[in-house]
């Protein structure tokens, strides 16, 4: 009997999963939004969530090109190289039924480059918006501003009167102690309306039949389930619990793709993973070199590039699940050529070896890396793979581990001599790759680049990218930086970063360069 | 009586203000807040104006002294990771966390009862071997492992019972509940079985050594010369004295299973405290860490308290020595 | 129960000492346990090839320079392509599994023993002292046990550590990190040792002995370590078995939690951390064999324990 009730109520479960399934997608995913607030928090997670109840002027589509959202079309002022004319959609209602106009853009803008937003960085050219008319915005900058459109794929636009009339008009700063209404409701032009949430358990999304699209999503209902634990996460796919697994372990992608009701994607990432090393003059704190820097010599740094086998880390660590690069920039990027992507097929640990006696270390020295361990893709498996690389060379090094909360001190207060870092390009352009990595930590610039490394021509050129309109000439600088940094390593890339989503068979979701996945976008069916 | 209680109280608001004192100056070392709260466009001026804001550049007894008086106004902050105040989340989660240690509790209790009271009647017998061998195995394994284990085989292999979270829940106003539902009922089975092994063998053996202890008392041969059922003698007068004991025990173990309920939170995704605490551990959430640990030391005072004022009731000598103090 | 038999080991002639061991009533009921017997072999293999580890173990899987990462995820008793055999597979490093475990035991049970010993120390000079003193002292001490034992140990050695980690500079983290955990485990279980002293030597303290030995005027300390102290290490001794025990697990849970040694130099808790990302993709044995390895470690020591309990209690015989 008591069988008998086990074997009906798990009939029953299955039978409720499958009903369900044909609208409702259960989504997982390893971590929640950190807030509702659009303009609170510059982060993946958050804005993926955010995408599917806000929206943004221009968007990104999986192939990473922009395409046009709230903005239909976007241009440079035929008489001014420094402001840009958004021309908006037309016909557009927010959730709680209010008009979307350029009011709404005007607004939106001035809040996210306010002073607690924390996308201010990314509008920090901005000098004002104006609407010219209800569907039409234009945004002036301080100088000629190519690319910034780019920068506007996770600025989302609010509406005016509801943020003021809850006085939400203040950015929900990191760590304030105020309690703010736009942290916990939402009011946008998005594809779902948020019908419940608590934080780190459960968010439902409902379809918003208001919406603008005449292509309704096929999906009308969303539940977001964060679940921490990659076993447990893949356990409930096994299991049926959920329909859509976003942060697949890579060892997991095969059985998942092997299991018969499952389906995996997998799509490249907007996402380079590469070492850095100290380059200051001075000895390293761990090294047994004591009278000078080692890695400062840019021989022993092509004897470290040279160590690394790259296949071989795709193939083991990275189960297949990654595209090993010779260049620390994805191939999205402007600026990214086949010729900077070629690495050594194979380790050539001889010619290493001949390089570091070259340097005057033919016994190799010691230095320890810092790595995270829980921030990218098998990010601590990589390192100890190169820590043996490197060793066959003679370099001995120490593994350092830590969670990434622990990681990021050592990379910004530059505590590191050797360390693992994962770099986005958000705008698909080099010089936002330069900015942070290449140039000499000053002001604004330099903010990873915690190895000093320091080289004032190329600073210049690095400034200059920003207010050249010249397409042609910049890209020359491009291409003449990335030559130089090429030719100092003054990095070790190792690859690009491949996604895995994992879903019931029958959903079909294409990999999203930035991993920000829309729902919305997923169809169902055979 | 009421000196007693007030020295007791005393002792209690000490005990509080020393783990808060420890927690808080733990926590500034556990990592940066500030490297985890900005994301990877953030400049160097950023970390500097979130530090002077959220007053990490203060002096630490300025920080610890803010903290207190907040806490005792009820303030205990804003989360750095939610911005929700955390009184307000700890409320939220309690509910989950509580179910979760009552059900292993319950658990426990009578299973690790029942198999104490048959190793005991049967010291020598082939079963209590096993059974005492088996308990040594639950401990024996750490509990992340039993958890993943449970899950692998219930849920993946068998799809008998859910791997995660909680279920359906029933919203009772102020009490959201897992257990008025049958899949709310389902997901609780495997977390619960995980976080009882540990209280399960604990129990189990404290019970088989009160009883072994109890029936070589002299009323109990008494009793049996008496010529009382073996029936009557083990469960009428054997186990009642034994249970004391353990209901204490077990009472003053349930703070530690709300704390202990840490890894199987984590595992099972239990939306409780514990788990709360752990994702507020990685990102350095300042806020909801202090506030996690004095929830559990304040359980633990106040499981204390009560015990103590119970024994102090029930137990005369006490009374007395407390007068002779006065 | 008698001096003797709680001090089997004591530095008396060898042959003597042995022979009167074989005489006592541990020894009698030790053959008569046919699970302790068992028991007992299963820890003295594993500890004895964990000592071993360097010169048993078929590779050296710390020293990251022999790996060759293409021998990564090799089957058990089977040979990789580059003709290295693995009797238990490798790792997701190409290191051998076998050869992992025995290294990774060394680690385990050193940081077992150390921590144990560690709040053993702790635990038994606060107990004594607070037992011998009373007072204000007394409560001061207990009271902190009380506060100790009231959060689980695996709390307070994860908080432990966050501190260990912010006191030591960066660099160093990685070479005292053994000892930090060996600190972190043991100051968060030295509270059963303070306890269980403190009521032994609260008894001890009424006997006409101690009060005979204070009126003659010998040292309060000798009067400790040399009359009270023997006859409270029965129950230390058990205590400290089950401490082992779990002391062995915590270092595992904590790095589950992803505190703890270097990849590079896995404990047995980082070799089943590593192993659990594969439960699921087929390579089992990754995680299985350190996982059993572990259980069979902390089950003998465990049931250890459990006898030595029985046996030293002279009541339940």
């Amino acid at each position: 009997m008591k069988k008998l009730l086990l074997a009906t109520s798990a009939f029953a479960l299955v039978a409720a999963a499958s009903a369900a399934s044909a609208e409702t997608l259960r989504w997982a995913r390893a971590s929640d939004a950190l807030t509702l607030d659009p303009h609170s928090q510059n982060q993946g997670v958050t804005h993926t969530f955010a995408h599917h109840i806000y929206e943004t002027l221009v968007d990104r589509d999986v192939e990473g090109n922009l395409i046009p959202r709230l903005a239909t079309e976007w241009s440079v002022k035929a008489d001014d190289p420094t402001v840009w004319v958004f021309k908006l959609r037309q016909g557009v209602k927010f959730h709680d039924g209010a008009d979307f106009t350029a009011e709404d853009v005007v607004f939106s803008l001035d809040r996210a480059r306010s002073e607690k937003s924390n996308l201010k960085q990314l509008h920090a050219a901005v000098q004002g918006a104006t609407a010219v008319d209800d569907h039409t915005v234009e945004v002036k900058l301080a100088g000629p501003s190519p690319l910034y459109p780019n920068n506007l794929t996770n600025t989302f636009i609010m509406d005016k009167g509801w943020t003021e009339k809850n006085n939400a008009v203040t950015v929900q700063q990191a760590g304030s102690t105020d309690d703010n209404y736009s942290v916990r409701n939402t009011n946008g032009t998005g594809h779902y309306v948020l019908e419940s949430r608590d934080p780190d358990v459960r968010s439902v999304l409902k379809v918003f039949e208001g919406h603008w699209d005449a292509k309704k999503p096929q999906i009308t209902e969303i539940i977001y389930l964060p679940i921490a634990d990659a076993a447990t996460r893949v356990a409930a796919l096994l299991s049926g619990e959920v329909d859509l697994v976003q942060d697949v372990p890579v060892q997991d992608v095969e059985r998942l793709a092997g299991t018969d009701t499952l389906t995996v994607t997998t799509g490249p990432e907007n996402r380079v993973i590469y070492f850095g090393y100290k380059m200051t003059d001075a000895p390293l704190k761990s090294s047994n070199v004591t009278d000078k820097n080692p890695v400062a010599n840019p021989k022993v740094r092509e004897a470290m590039h040279l160590a690394i086998d790259r296949n071989a880390i795709k193939q083991v660590v990275m189960r297949g699940q990654s595209i090993p690069t010779g260049v620390a920039t994805p191939p999205f990027v402007n600026g990214w050529t086949p010729e900077l992507d070629a690495y050594p097929e194979k380790a050539d640990v001889a010619k290493a070896k001949a390089l570091l006696a070259e340097a005057g270390y033919p016994d190799g020295f010691t230095i320890t890396l810092d790595t995270p361990n829980n921030r990218y893709v098998n990010d601590e498996a990589i390192s100890q793979a190169v820590v043996g690389m490197l060793g066959q060379i003679g370099i001995k090094v120490t593994l350092a581990s830590r969670p990434i909360t622990q990681h990021s001190p050592l990379i910004q207060n530059a505590e590191t001599d050797f360390y693992l870092l994962g770099w986005g390009v958000p705008t698909f352009d080099s010089a936002y790759i330069f900015n942070d990595l290449i140039h000499t930590k000053s002001g604004h610039y330099g903010a990873y680049n915690p190895g000093g490394y320091t080289n004032p021509e190329l600073d210049k050129q690095i400034e200059s990218l920003a207010t050249e309109v010249d397409v042609e000439k910049r890209n020359a600088t491009i291409a003449a930086i990335w030559a130089k940094v090429q030719e100092d390593r003054v990095l070790l890339p190792i690859h690009n970063q491949v996604l895995a989503y994992a879903m019931k068979k029958g959903i079909n979701l294409a990999v999203h360069p930035e991993n920000q996945p829309r729902i919305y976008e997923v169809t169902v069916g055979q | 009586m009421l000196a007693f209680i007030l020295r007791r109280l005393l002792q209690s608001v000490v005990v509080m203000l020393v783990v808060c004192l420890i927690s808080f100056s733990l926590f500034h070392y556990v990592g940066d807040p500030v490297a985890s709260l900005l994301g990877q466009d953030s400049r160097l001026q950023d970390f500097e104006e979130l530090r002077e804001r959220l007053g990490l550049n203060d002096p630490f007894y300025m920080q610890f002294a803010n903290y207190i008086g907040n806490a005792l106004r009820g303030e205990l902050g804003i989360s750095y990771r939610l911005q929700t105040p955390v009184s307000e989340l700890i409320a939220s989660r309690l509910p989950a966390t509580i179910e979760l240690a009552m059900a292993s509790a319950l658990i426990a209790l009578v299973f690790g009862v029942t198999l104490g009271v048959m190793s005991a009647l049967k010291p020598r017998s082939f079963t209590t071997g096993v059974v005492m061998t088996l308990s040594l195995v639950g401990v024996s394994l750490p509990t992340f492992l039993i958890g993943i284990g449970l899950i692998y085989v219930f849920a993946v292999e068998l799809q008998w019972l859910p791997s995660f979270g909680r279920g359906q829940v029933v919203d009772l106003g102020w009490w959201k509940t897992g257990l008025l539902t049958e899949s709310g009922l389902r997901s609780l089975i495997l977390p619960a079985i995980t976080l009882s092994l540990f209280q399960l063998t604990l129990i189990m053996r404290l019970v088989r050594a009160e009883m072994l202890e109890v029936l070589r008392q002299d009323y109990i041969k008494f009793a049996r010369a008496r010529g009382l059922s073996n029936r009557a003698i083990n469960f009428g007068h054997a186990l009642k004295n034994t249970l004391v004991p353990v209901i204490t025990i077990t009472g003053l173990q349930l703070g530690s299973v709300i704390a202990f309920a840490i890894i199987t939170e984590t595992v099972f995704q239990w939306p409780g405290v514990g788990s709360l605490f752990v994702n507020s551990v990685q990102v350095v959430d300042v806020p909801v860490m202090a506030a996690y640990l004095m929830f559990v030391a304040l359980v633990f005072v106040v499981i204390n308290l009560i015990v103590d004022i119970l024994y102090y009731v029930v137990d005369p000598r006490l009374r007395i020595a407390g007068r002779a103090a006065r | 129960m008698s001096a003797d038999t709680t001090r089997p080991a004591a530095p008396v002639a060898a042959k003597g000492a042995l022979a009167r061991f074989l005489d006592s009533d541990i020894w009698f009921s030790f053959k008569r346990s046919p699970v302790t017997i068992v028991a007992a072999t299963v820890a003295a293999v594993l500890i004895l090839s964990a000592l071993l580890a360097p010169l048993i173990s078929p590779y050296d899987p710390f020293n990251p320079a022999t790996l060759n990462l293409m021998d990564g995820f090799t089957k058990p008793f089977s040979e990789s392509m580059f003709g290295n055999y693995f009797v238990f597979g490798s790792d997701n490093q190409g290191r051998d599994v076998l050869s992992t475990i025995l290294y990774g035991s060394r680690i385990s049970i050193f940081v077992g023993l150390m921590a144990t010993l560690f709040a053993m120390v702790i635990g038994i000079s606060l107990g004594l002292s607070a037992g011998y003193v009373g007072g204000v002292y007394d409560s001061v001490v207990m009271r902190i046990a009380d506060i100790q034992l009231s959060f689980p140990a695996i709390l307070i050695a994860l908080l432990i550590f966050g501190v260990a980690r912010g006191i030591i500079p960066p660099s160093q983290h990685e070479s005292m990190a053994v000892w930090v955990l060996i600190i972190a485990i043991g100051l968060a279980n030295w509270a059963q040792f303070a306890r269980t002293v403190r009521g032994a030597t609260m008894v001890e303290r009424q006997k006409d002995y101690v009060a005979a030995a204070r009126i003659m005027g010998v040292n309060p300390l000798r009067i400790l370590l040399g009359h009270v102290l023997p006859n409270v290490m029965g129950p230390v001794l058990v205590i400290a078995t089950i401490n082992l025990a779990l002391a062995i697990i915590e270092e595992a849970t904590l790095s589950y939690l992803g505190v703890g040694v270097p990849p590079t130099q896995p404990s047995l808790g980082t070799l089943i951390r590593i192993g659990q990302q594969f439960l699921f993709s087929g390579e089992w044995w990754i995680l299985f064999f350190p996982a059993v390895t572990l259980v069979l470690l902390a089950l003998s020591v465990n049931l250890l324990g459990d006898w030595l309990r029985d046996a030293l209690n002279p009541r339940l015989r």
